[in-house]
């Protein structure tokens, strides 16, 4: 059971990270004029969108999500009306401590917010499809030895690995080298990306490697 | 040898203070000085070369011009000149630049560019040493060669006007002087009038042969709005004007028969895109020389002009004058302004000059004859002679021309680098001296991270074993003392003269010694005792967890230890600072979250389970009533309020941050953003600065009057009210009932009632700590006499704040107030946990403050709050405590806390003193060592060396700060049942 777990994970893993890849080459083959640093923002939101469908699908068909309760239509609706309210809710989150973290108010908005999409994408939405939008299901994931599920741990590790990674990528902004990725918010969006993609990785390695030692509690 | 954690602490501390003052003084080097301390003489001065017959007594070159005036505009930027704001508010000059009889180039300023050490190398032509820079302050009588003693001495008449550094400097050199000081920023019209208006009369005068005028009124308004402001254009068609008239007079008074006139133009250094000064940017260090004078050919175009050094300036003018150059001159003339003059009169200035600095060659570079300088200077000197022996036989073919023209070239190429070689030489270190106070730096560092791995040391007794005594009667002690005091007489006898270390009196370096060696076996001994106990119980460690948050502070302190050694992040180290600080309040936010939410939880369950739930809750309580003064009785705040209080906090805190950052932008890269305070101080918008005082000077006495007495609390509410009329006085901000403006006084009268109150505060607060040791052991006077020790630093720290810095003042004290009722004692951080959390703030709040790693941005003013003229000791004093005002509070704070905190733990504010020590003494000694690794870096004297002198003086303010908590804690000891 636990190999098959971890094996399933793997393979998600595996498929989320080629889709990042895929989100970055495919537009350089379709999109004049596209460069990761030029056209940030394209990228970006390119990588957003690929991420986002992938989660969506991929859990989507592995069934980790809590099953619904009531299968009405209205329910649904409802569910994914709060899902994106969430999502729109944890943008502003991010936006707010990006600003507190020094990043100017009134210019580069766009930039700022798109940023704080991106993280949202990579750690929210995950969870909006591992556990939906149930927050307090959120706070005992986040909380210190809540895990239930290795999903939970997997969810904790991509999600810590992205938002170190953005804090790691604010380092060279001060530095006077002038390369064009020094450019606010590239550096950090490039950090958070490659966070996530390290915390795809190292979730399964991890797990792997402690798997003796993690117990579940049944929920 | 037991002594307790705090005074090992503070002892190591300043034990470190001296290697750092040791390593100071080998790291700055000393100015580049001739052996003979006497001036130039004419008589000195070298025969022209000849080779053949025996040197003719050729006659000392004469003077090429008859007067000389010297503009010197402060801060005058190349590009004012030059560039298009030179066209649109300059054209006069600008006409004569392009079109008129005149020479213009682009002297760059060695960096500092500061008024002091600038005004020094362009009459002396040396380059003064970064030092000159601490010195600036009080500038003392400039004792070495300089052009304005030459000119004295050779009968010249000479007047000055403008700034009043050129009269402390040369006292007695002027015929006429009217000094303007520079001290008053805010004043820019006046401090020029006072100049222009002796103008008119002394260009009618016959009676001077050099007039200096220095106009201070563009610098200041630089500091006060920067380069780009509207004031700038007004100012320069003010200095044009000036120019013309100057012009105009010398034209109209030039006539046949007589030597022309010279009118230079110049500037001491140039000015940031903020409007600062002081680091070494290109438009800092850019700055204009135009000659003008009727001897020159008229120019066609505007050409781009030359780049020369400033320093090329002082033996330029020295020759046109027919003075000597000042021995320690290494500027070499600029050729173009001796252009008209006959070739051999061009060779007879440059080898006067090759040989002026060929001399200085010889007396600082032992091994000068390797130059590649002086060798050619040998070969030009003697193609010199044979070119004179030719000529004198009255040869005047095209040869001679051409081969005159030769030797020229190759008397400037000689002069060039030589000049470059004695300008290396500036860099030079004294090694030894810096490697006797590293060793000593990184000795007691070594003592202080062994005394950090020993965790028992530190969390019960806070009481320090040192082996001092064993370690004195010890054979290694004494082998070692011989090998030293060896050791330093064989560098000594060896090295020469050049070592600062070896010029000091032996007796003294030997007990330096002796102290040092005792120092390492004592820190050997305990190395050994330290493995022996960690080989026996090796169990201990692993228990050891860390949390998240000691995890972020360890990483933290490491990180920014390591970030030193990149000169961008030495630039920009506020950004550092702030982006920990962030991070660590959101970790704090988590830690709070996690209580108060898995209490919840608990609570929860306990509801469920039942009868569990009262127990708990009255142990809460009991707790709560015991352990210290809980909020709810002294801020009046509901138990159930007070959890949405304590998660607040944090948040409260970053907002607090965020925007207390964005009122001062510092360091270099984003330093010419438009920020808060410019906004504040633009002069429309006093009303809203006039809000903001009132407001956090109401914020400020809202929270330091709880635990003051009530004569305190009466003092410091006057107090405040004095910093009010203070800063209304001196026309930063408006009355209410002030509505024609006053002119802006020096406000010393207020300022001093301020003072006042301040001593009385401190007295007070002193008379309770010394009654709580003396006659009773009462906690509460003991820590109320504290707090009001705090609130009188307080008062002065919002005195000598800029009126636009003191909501930092208020967000400092906001911060303090909710983080120790909210945080600190309800998530029981211990002692060294709450200690580097203040020095982060403390940190954090240095930058606030609008400091930066660079000089320019310590403010000076400060120095002159209530005082009639410069006083040197209260000035220093004053302008340290309050660059430092962030980081002392924060400090001050630690120990009323700590204090309060003591029925927790007995011996937290040992713990607190010696993180504290530890905490400061890690940067600054790996910044001493980076420095010595990085003495070769191209930014050292712009970036690191600046940085180097803020580490020291942090240092010192933290030494004065481990100092009180030593005070404290022995207070303690002695109260301690």
């Amino acid at each position: 059971m636990w190999d098959s777990e971890i094996r399933a994970m793997a393979s998600a893993h595996a498929i989320i990270a080629s889709s990042v890849f895929m989100a970055t080459v495919v537009p350089a083959v379709l999109v004049e004029n596209f460069s990761v640093y030029r056209t940030h923002l394209v990228w970006l939101y390119s990588v957003c969108g690929a991420v986002a469908a992938v989660n969506v699908a991929v859990f989507g068909l592995l069934g980790v999500s809590p099953p619904a309760k009531k299968h009405t239509l209205h329910h649904k609706v409802s569910r994914l009306v709060k899902s994106c309210l969430h999502f729109l809710l944890s943008c502003l989150f991010f936006h707010a401590v990006v600003v507190l973290y020094g990043a100017p108010l009134l210019e580069s908005t766009l930039e700022t917010f798109s940023l704080s999409v991106l993280l949202s994408t990579l750690t929210t939405l995950r969870c909006l499809c591992v556990l939906g939008p149930n927050v307090q299901a959120w706070i005992r994931v986040f909380s210190r030895d809540g895990a239930m599920s290795v999903w939970d741990t997997s969810l904790q590790i991509t999600a810590g690995c992205s938002v170190v990674g953005a804090w790691l990528g604010a380092f060279p902004i001060p530095l006077d080298w002038d390369r064009p990725w020094q450019v606010w918010p590239i550096s950090c969006t490039l950090g958070a990306t490659v966070g996530f993609l390290t915390g795809l990785v190292a979730a399964p390695v991890w797990i792997h490697w402690h798997r003796k030692q993690l117990t579940y509690k049944s929920k | 040898m037991k002594v307790s954690s705090s005074v090992f602490a503070s002892l190591c501390l300043i034990l470190e203070l001296f290697g750092l003052a040791l390593f100071l003084r080998g790291f700055f080097p000393v100015p580049i000085k001739s052996s003979f301390s006497s001036k130039s003489k004419l008589s000195d001065l070298p025969a022209e070369p000849l080779t053949g017959t025996s040197p003719n007594a050729s006659k000392v070159p004469p003077a090429l011009f008859k007067r000389v005036v010297v503009v010197l505009i402060d801060a005058l930027r190349e590009d004012f000149v030059f560039g298009p704001s030179g066209r649109k508010y300059m054209p006069y000059t600008r006409h004569l630049v392009e079109r008129g009889s005149s020479h213009s180039f682009v002297a760059r300023a060695k960096p500092p560019t500061v008024t002091m050490p600038r005004i020094k190398a362009l009459t002396t032509g040396s380059i003064p040493g970064f030092i000159d820079v601490v010195m600036n302050l009080n500038s003392p009588v400039l004792l070495e060669d300089n052009l304005i003693w030459q000119a004295k001495a050779a009968g010249k008449k000479i007047i000055f006007y403008g700034d009043d550094t050129w009269v402390r400097l040369f006292p007695k050199h002027f015929m006429e002087h009217d000094g303007t000081t520079s001290f008053f920023v805010t004043d820019y019209t006046e401090v020029d009038n006072n100049v222009t208006r002796h103008l008119d009369s002394t260009l009618k005068r016959d009676d001077w042969d050099v007039l200096i005028l220095h106009y201070l009124g563009l610098d200041h308004i630089g500091h006060i709005s920067g380069p780009h402001s509207s004031l700038v254009g007004p100012k320069l068609v003010e200095m044009d004007d000036v120019l013309k008239k100057i012009h105009t007079s010398l034209i109209s008074r030039e006539s046949e028969g007589t030597l022309p006139n010279l009118l230079v133009l110049c500037a001491d250094h140039g000015m940031s895109e903020t409007g600062s000064h002081g680091g070494s940017s290109e438009p800092e260090i850019n700055t204009p020389i135009v000659f003008i004078s009727p001897a020159f050919k008229r120019k066609v175009a505007m050409e781009t002009p030359p780049v020369v050094e400033q320093v090329d300036l002082a033996p330029t003018l020295a020759l046109a004058l027919g003075l000597p150059i000042s021995q320690n001159s290494v500027g070499c003339v600029i050729p173009a302004v001796f252009e008209e003059t006959s070739l051999r009169e061009q060779l007879r200035f440059l080898h006067l000059n090759g040989f002026q600095l060929s001399c200085l060659l010889k007396d600082s570079i032992p091994t000068f004859q390797k130059e590649d300088g002086y060798e050619q200077f040998r070969v030009s000197e003697k193609s010199h002679g044979n070119w004179m022996k030719l000529y004198l036989e009255g040869n005047t073919s095209e040869v001679l021309v051409n081969m005159g023209r030769k030797v020229l070239k190759q008397y400037l190429e000689a002069l060039k680098s030589m000049s470059s070689a004695l300008s290396r030489q500036l860099g030079k270190y004294d090694m030894y001296s810096m490697v006797v106070g590293m060793s000593v730096c990184v000795c007691l560092q070594m003592l202080l991270l062994l005394l950090f791995a020993m965790p028992e040391a530190l969390s019960n007794g806070a009481v320090v074993d040192l082996p001092l005594g064993s370690a004195l009667l010890s054979l290694p002690f004494y082998l070692l003392c011989l090998l030293c005091a060896a050791l330093h007489v064989f560098v000594c006898t060896s090295v020469g003269g050049s070592c600062y270390f070896c010029s000091l009196p032996w007796a003294l370096v030997f007990t330096a010694v002796a102290f040092s060696c005792a120092f390492l076996c004592t820190l050997v001994s305990m190395a050994a005792r330290r493995l022996s106990v960690g080989a026996k119980s090796p169990t201990k460690v692993s228990n050891w967890r860390l949390s998240e948050l000691d995890v972020l502070l360890l990483l933290g302190t490491v990180g920014h230890t390591l970030s030193l050694a990149s000169s961008s992040f030495v630039e920009e180290e506020h950004q550092t600072w702030y982006f920990l600080l962030n991070t660590l309040c959101l970790a704090v936010f988590q830690d709070v979250c996690r209580k108060y939410f898995r209490e919840k939880k608990r609570l929860s369950q306990g509801e469920d389970e039942g009868p569990l739930l009262p127990s708990t809750k009255g142990d809460n309580a009991a707790d709560d009533a015991s352990t210290s003064f809980s909020p709810v009785a002294e801020l009046g705040v509901s138990a159930g309020s007070e959890k949405w209080l304590a998660l607040a906090t944090p948040l409260l805190t970053l907002a607090c941050c965020r925007l207390l950052r964005s009122l001062n932008q510092t360091g270099v890269q984003w330093a010419h953003l438009p920020d808060f305070s410019h906004w504040l101080n633009n002069g429309e918008h006093k009303t809203v600065l006039s809000l903001l005082a009132v407001a956090s000077l109401a914020l400020v006495f809202v929270l330091v009057q709880r635990r003051c007495s009530l004569v305190s609390k009466i003092a410091l509410a006057l107090g405040l009210l004095g910093v009010y009329s203070y800063r209304a006085a001196v026309g930063n901000i408006l009355f209410p009932w002030q509505h024609t403006s006053r002119a802006p006084s020096k406000g010393t009268v207020e300022a001093r009632f301020v003072y006042v109150f301040v001593l009385g505060i401190l007295f007070s607060g002193a008379k309770d700590l010394l009654r709580s040791q003396v006659i009773s052991s009462d906690v509460r006077l003991k820590s109320r006499g504290l707090w009001e020790v705090y609130s009188g630093l307080v008062l002065l720290a919002a005195l000598l704040f800029r009126a636009h810095n003191l909501p930092v003042l208020a967000g400092l004290l906001l911060i303090q107030t909710l983080m120790a009722q909210f945080i600190w004692k309800r998530l029981h951080y211990d002692a060294a946990q709450t200690t580097i959390m203040h020095y982060w703030f403390g940190q954090a709040f240095f930058f606030f403050q609008g400091n930066s790693n660079n000089i320019a941005t310590v403010d000076i003013s400060v120095g002159f709050v209530g005082l009639e003229s410069y006083v040197e000791a209260p000035a220093i004093f004053l302008t340290a405590f309050s660059t430092y005002a962030g980081p002392l509070l924060w400090a001050c704070h630690l120990v009323c806390y700590l204090s309060s905190e003591r029925d927790r733990s007995v011996v937290s504010l040992g713990h607190g003193c010696y993180c504290f020590a530890l905490l400061r003494s890690i940067p600054a000694v790996a910044y001493v060592v980076l420095v010595t690794a990085l003495r070769y870096h191209l930014f050292i004297w712009s970036v690191f060396s600046p940085k180097l002198l803020y580490e020291a003086t942090h240092t010192l303010a933290t030494a004065a700060a481990c100092i009180f908590f030593t005070f404290m804690d022995q207070n303690q000891n002695l109260t301690r049942p």
